[in-house]
Parts: C-alpha cells; structure tokens; sequence
C-alpha cells in the first residue's frame, strides 16, 4: 500500500480551482527560471524582462502595453469559443484553421469591393469573417454528427488545409494586383480605408477585436449560467449519461459548440487581417489558434477566467519578445514556457479533483 | 509532364512510409493500454531534432536514433506522471505535450538549421538486391524500413500470442476489472507510454536524418497527427497499421513525385492532398463503425482502494 493516496471529491473544490492556475503560473515561472539559467540568462532578470518591464519599464512600456491588447483580443476571441466545447468534451482543436478562414473569407469579401468607400464594407467582412469560421468548423462537426468521425483528428488536419488554402490565395486569388508580383494581399489597414480596423483609442492597442473579445466574454458568461444551452453544455461535461436522460441532444450541442467557436475564431483572424496584420500573407497565421488551448485551460474553461489568462499570455508573448530583443533570448524558449504553464496547471489539478490522504488506506475504513 | 518510374516510386514510398509507421505502431500499443497519447506529433519532433542533433555531433546515424528513441520515450514519461499518476485529462495532456515538444525542438535545432544529416548507409543484400524490379523495391533500404517492419512483426506476436500482451490488453479493455485481477494498471500503461514515446522519436529521427536528411523547424508536419489517425484506420490492427502506414505514404510520395513533375496541379493543392485523405479515410472508416477501439482508452483510471 502506498503512503500518499488520492481521495475523489464528491465536487471539485471551489477554492482549489481558484488556486491551480495562480500555483501554476508561479510553478512555471520556477521552472522556466531554472530554464532560462540553463540557457546562460540570468533567471531573475529573464522573469522580471518578461513579466515586469513589458508593463512597466519607463523606456519600453508605451509601446508594450498597448500590445497587451492586441494579443490578448484574439487569444480571448478563441479561447472563449473553444471553451465552449472542452466543458462538454467536444475537442476543436483545429482553431488555427478556423482562424486562417475567417481572415481569408473576410479579407476577400472585403477586396472584392476595393476600393468602395461604403461604410457597410467592414461590418460586411466581420459577418463574411465569422462565417467563414463558421463554416470550417462546420466541417469536422457535420462528420462527427452525421458519421461519427473524430473531430480532434478532422479539425487539426483542417489547420494543414486552411495553411495551403492561405498559401494559395496569397500568392494567387488574393494577391495585390499593384504588388509587383510578390506574394501578399493589399494592406487593408493602410490603404483601403472602409476596410480597416484601426486602433479606437489611441495608444491603447484597443480595436474592434478587444472590443468584441470583451462583448463575447459577458455574452459566454450570461449563456452559461443563465440560458439552457450554457446548462446543456455543463450537463453534457460533468454527468454524460445525465445529459443524454435530460434531453440534450448530442448533435446540437456539437454543431453549436464547434459552431461557435469556429465563427469566434474566424471573427479573430477578420480582426487581425485588417487591423495588426493588415494583410494576407502565407505566413499570416501566428499559432494564435493553439496557443488559445492553453489560454482556455488556464483561464478553467470561464469566460472572466479566460480573459485574464488571455491577458496573461499576451503579455509572456510581449515579455518574450522583448527578452528577444533586450537578452537574446531564443524565441522557442517562451513557446516552452507556455507548454509548461499548461503541463503544470493539469498537474496540480489534481488539487482540485481530489483529497490528498497519507497514510493507509485500511485503516480510515 | 515527366514521367514518373514506378519502381523508384514504390522504393520511395517505404522510405516516405516508415516514420508514420513506426509513430502509429507505437501509439497503438500505448491505445491498446488504454491511454491516448495525442502527444505524437510533440515526440516525432523531439526525436527529429534530438537524432539530428546526435547523429551531427557524433557522426554516427545509428547514436542518433538510439537517443532519439530515448528521448522520445523521456518526454513520453511527462505524459505519463501527470495523466496516470496525477489522473489529469488525456487530451489536453496530449495536446500540451505537442505545445511543448514543438517549443523544446525548435529551441534545441536553432544551432542545426542549414547543416546536413551525417548520412545512413543502406544495406544492399547481395544477391537479393540484384533482382529486377523487387530488387530496387524491397531489398536496397536502410536497416530502419526493416526494423519498422520487423516491429509490426513483433507488436503483432506480442499483443497475440504472449501473456504480457493479454495483460496489456485486458488493462486497456477494462482497467478495473484488470485491477481487480491484480495486474499492476499504471505500471502497464507506463511502460506502454514509454514504448510508444520511443517509437515516436525513432519515427521523427528518420525524417531528419534519413528521409529530409536535415533539420527543418516543424518539419515532422503533422505526421504524428496522420499516424493517430492511422491507428484509428487500422482498428487497432498492427498489420493493418503497415498497410495504412503504407497507403499514406504511397500518397504523399506521388504528390510530391507529381509537384517535382510540373504537373498542372497547383502545389498547394497537392500537398493538401494526405491531409485530405486522412480526413476521407477516417470518414470512410467511422461510417462502417468504430470497431475495435479498446473499451477504456482515454478513460482515467482511479483504484479507489
């Protein structure tokens, strides 16, 4: 018999799912202190280079802190809509290419018109945007209603698709007619006026992306606790067979919960195409749609929970690239950083799902 | 347009073939266990950059391989403390060991990019090899294609004909019967994740080493992920894994033979191509029924006493 044993809670402690992500967060900044050091960077002046000066510092902080924004925007959009589906056990995990549609199907529904004036051209692209997520989600969720196909596998291999299909268009379908044959679209941001997304406030970061991340987040927030559906989806989560009694039907809740995602993440990638972005490249995706997956976890699949992570994560990209910058520091070492954030906050779930009994078992019976 | 030798192509798609089959024919044994490791895709590319990284330094492919397989079946151990012994979510423990292989990897190749494999020799059987047409296909390969197809062998005897491989089947059946039989549940599914783990980096090693033979950051390109849906494909079959493994890489090696043709084809929609399979496979495949799929695979296993 084993000293250390675990003991299911009947329910997942309250406190100890408050606590998970802050010991997390705090594991891996231990962690990626003693990898930064092994790197030849002192770890304290790495931490405080990524946590700290993005925000603060007196030279840096005007220009980092509005990107706080304009990261952590996309990273709320999707990490809201995925969340959707990891609380129900419907695995999208290919919101990259959700992502990629979104901005391509907008980006050229907006071209399509260049160079109208008319101010209906961008609300137009944002509806043509989500769409298109919309759609490509929809793909892997009519298979796994209609033939039961495994939407983990179906929406990734769609991410390699979408990564083609933007390959293609930009160097094709979409390229800058005035480009001098490079690849690349027209800059919607600079040069095409009713097609742009620009900063709102100046010297904010904020756009229509933040905007509508913050929209999304209250809209989650009152779906879940307070319509049928944000209960449907818990159900369907915690007690399956409950759900299947309860008259929820399976198939709904996928095509709504991959639906929405889908259309959340095309919504980010419409966002970013027009405004940060400002136009279609081959390499115009950022793994933003993977990164989401952590943001989610970390955030515990809550809406308010995911905007902080979402923020969180925003700023280890701004701190990583400013350690790029200031230390040298190799960009692969934040993406480790962020997989280690998700591995450590799995881990210490245990916290939440289970007592901790030491001792022999026999004997409390 | 070119045209293309049949029997280069059949020979190139062993080659093309062998880091898919040697990915899902470990990730079936670690399913067969019970568990899904969706962290495939984090482990190819781990060995990929680990077996490149060696086998430069060392000059010798065969050292690469060796750690690359070591490593490979090191970061599977992750996996395996936080979803079998701290009982996490399999799938989003997978996911994160993806997230955190391609960081890892491409952090330890920065120093690699541009420089070329040491090379691997192949074995050309005499006599064998002199054969037409079969010659060229079966017998002018490098020891790795045969070992893959070796290990189908072995995998094959093992689950089939051995106690251990009932043990292993039987924990991944049902867990809790097989822990009320006594059988040592995590013990099992750890070395069946350290198997798979191993056999994940021997895959990614052959890609960098033999089949690019460079290192190219992301290389692996979702290998990992087809060898997943491979393991679905084959029902769990470890003959039907070669001959998923095969067909697979039979299609990518004509798109790429039909890219360098100058086909008509634009090339993005050539190389979309397996992807597109996959999916058209795995539709296939989830129509007729999921048969096969062991009865507590992604199931976390908690003894309560």
């Amino acid at each position: 018999m084993s000293l250390v044993r675990l003991e299911k809670r009947p329910a997942p402690s309250r406190l100890f799912s408050g606590l998970t992500p802050l010991m997390a967060v705090i594991a891996t900044m231990v962690a990626g202190g003693i990898l930064f050091a092994f790197l030849g960077f002192d770890p304290l002046v790495a931490i405080r280079t990524i946590f700290w000066d993005p925000l603060f510092d007196p030279q840096f902080g005007p220009y980092s802190r509005p990107q706080l924004l304009v990261k952590a925007g996309p990273l709320i959009l999707i990490a809201t809509g995925l969340a959707l589906g990891f609380r129900a056990g419907i695995w999208n995990i290919g919101a990259e290419g959700q992502y990629i549609m979104g901005a391509v199907v907008g980006a050229g529904v907006g071209l399509a018109f260049y160079p109208s004036e008319s101010p209906l051209i961008f609300p137009l692209m944002v509806v043509s945007g989500a769409l298109g997520g919309w759609a490509w989600a929809m793909i892997p969720a009519i298979l796994k209603t209609r033939f039961g196909t495994n939407e983990i596998l179906v929406s990734l291999m769609l991410v390699y698709v979408a990564e083609n299909i933007l390959a293609s268009v930009s160097s094709g379908l979409l390229r800058n007619p005035e480009g001098r044959g490079f690849p690349g679209s027209r800059n919607l941001a600079r040069d095409y006026p009713a097609a742009s997304n620009p900063e709102l406030i100046a010297g904010t970061g904020m756009h229509w992306g933040v905007v509508a991340a913050f929209i999304v987040v209250i809209l989650t927030y009152v779906l879940m606790t307070r319509h049928r559906m944000g209960y449907s989806i818990r159900l369907a989560g915690e007690a399956p067979r409950a759900a299947r009694f309860a008259g929820v039907s399976p198939a709904r809740l996928i095509l709504f919960c991959l639906g929405t995602a889908g259309a959340l993440a095309g919504l980010a990638g419409l966002f970013e195409v027009t405004g940060p972005a400002g136009q279609i490249t081959i390499d115009f995706n950022t793994g933003y749609g993977f990164t989401a997956i952590i943001v989610a976890f970390l955030g515990r699949l809550h809406p308010v929970g995911i905007l902080l992570a979402g923020l969180l994560m925003a700023l280890t990209y701004i701190g990583g690239e400013l350690a790029q910058l200031m230390l040298g520091m190799p960009a692969a070492a934040i993406q480790l950083f962020q997989g280690m954030l998700l591995f450590f906050l799995l881990a210490m779930d245990v916290f939440a799902n289970y007592r901790i009994r030491i001792g022999n078992p026999e004997v409390a019976k | 347009m070119d045209s293309i030798n049949p029997i280069l192509l059949i020979a190139s798609l062993m080659v093309a073939s062998t880091p898919i089959l040697l990915a899902a024919l470990g990730e079936m044994v670690v399913e067969k266990s019970g568990v899904l490791n969706l962290g495939v895709e984090g482990m190819m590319i781990t060995g990929a950059v680990v077996g490149f990284a060696i086998g430069v330094n060392t000059g010798s492919s065969s050292l690469g391989f060796v750690v690359a397989a070591l490593a490979g079946a090191g970061l599977s151990m992750v996996f395996a403390i936080i979803t079998q012994l701290l009982l996490s979510n399999q799938v989003a423990t997978g996911l994160g060991l993806t997230l955190f292989g391609l960081g890892l990897s491409s952090l330890i190749g920065k120093p690699y990019v541009g420089i070329k494999a040491p090379g691997f020799a192949k074995l050309d059987i005499p006599l064998l090899s002199d054969i037409p047409v079969l010659g060229p296909i079966l017998f002018r390969h490098d020891p790795m294609v045969y070992l893959s197809l070796l290990m189908v062998a072995l995998v094959w005897y093992l689950l089939t004909y051995t106690r251990a491989g009932l043990v292993l089947r039987a924990v991944g059946e049902n867990h809790a019967a097989a822990h009320a039989l006594g059988y040592k549940v995590v013990r099992v599914r750890f070395m069946a994740i350290a198997f798979g783990g191993a056999m994940a980096g021997l895959g990614g090693a052959y890609v960098s080493l033999v089949r690019v033979p460079q290192w190219v950051e992301g290389m692996t390109a979702g290998a990992g992920w087809i060898a997943l849906a491979i393991v679905v494909f084959a029902s769990w079959r470890p003959w039907r894994i070669l001959l998923g493994a095969y067909l697979f890489g039979g299609i990518n090696v004509l798109q790429l033979n039909l890219q360098a043709a100058g086909s008509t084809i634009p090339v993005e929609y050539l190389s979309m191509s397996p992807y597109l399979v996959t999916i058209l496979v795995l539709v296939i495949i989830s129509v007729r029924g999921n048969h096969g799929a062991p009865g507590s695979l992604s199931r976390v296993f908690h003894a309560s006493h």
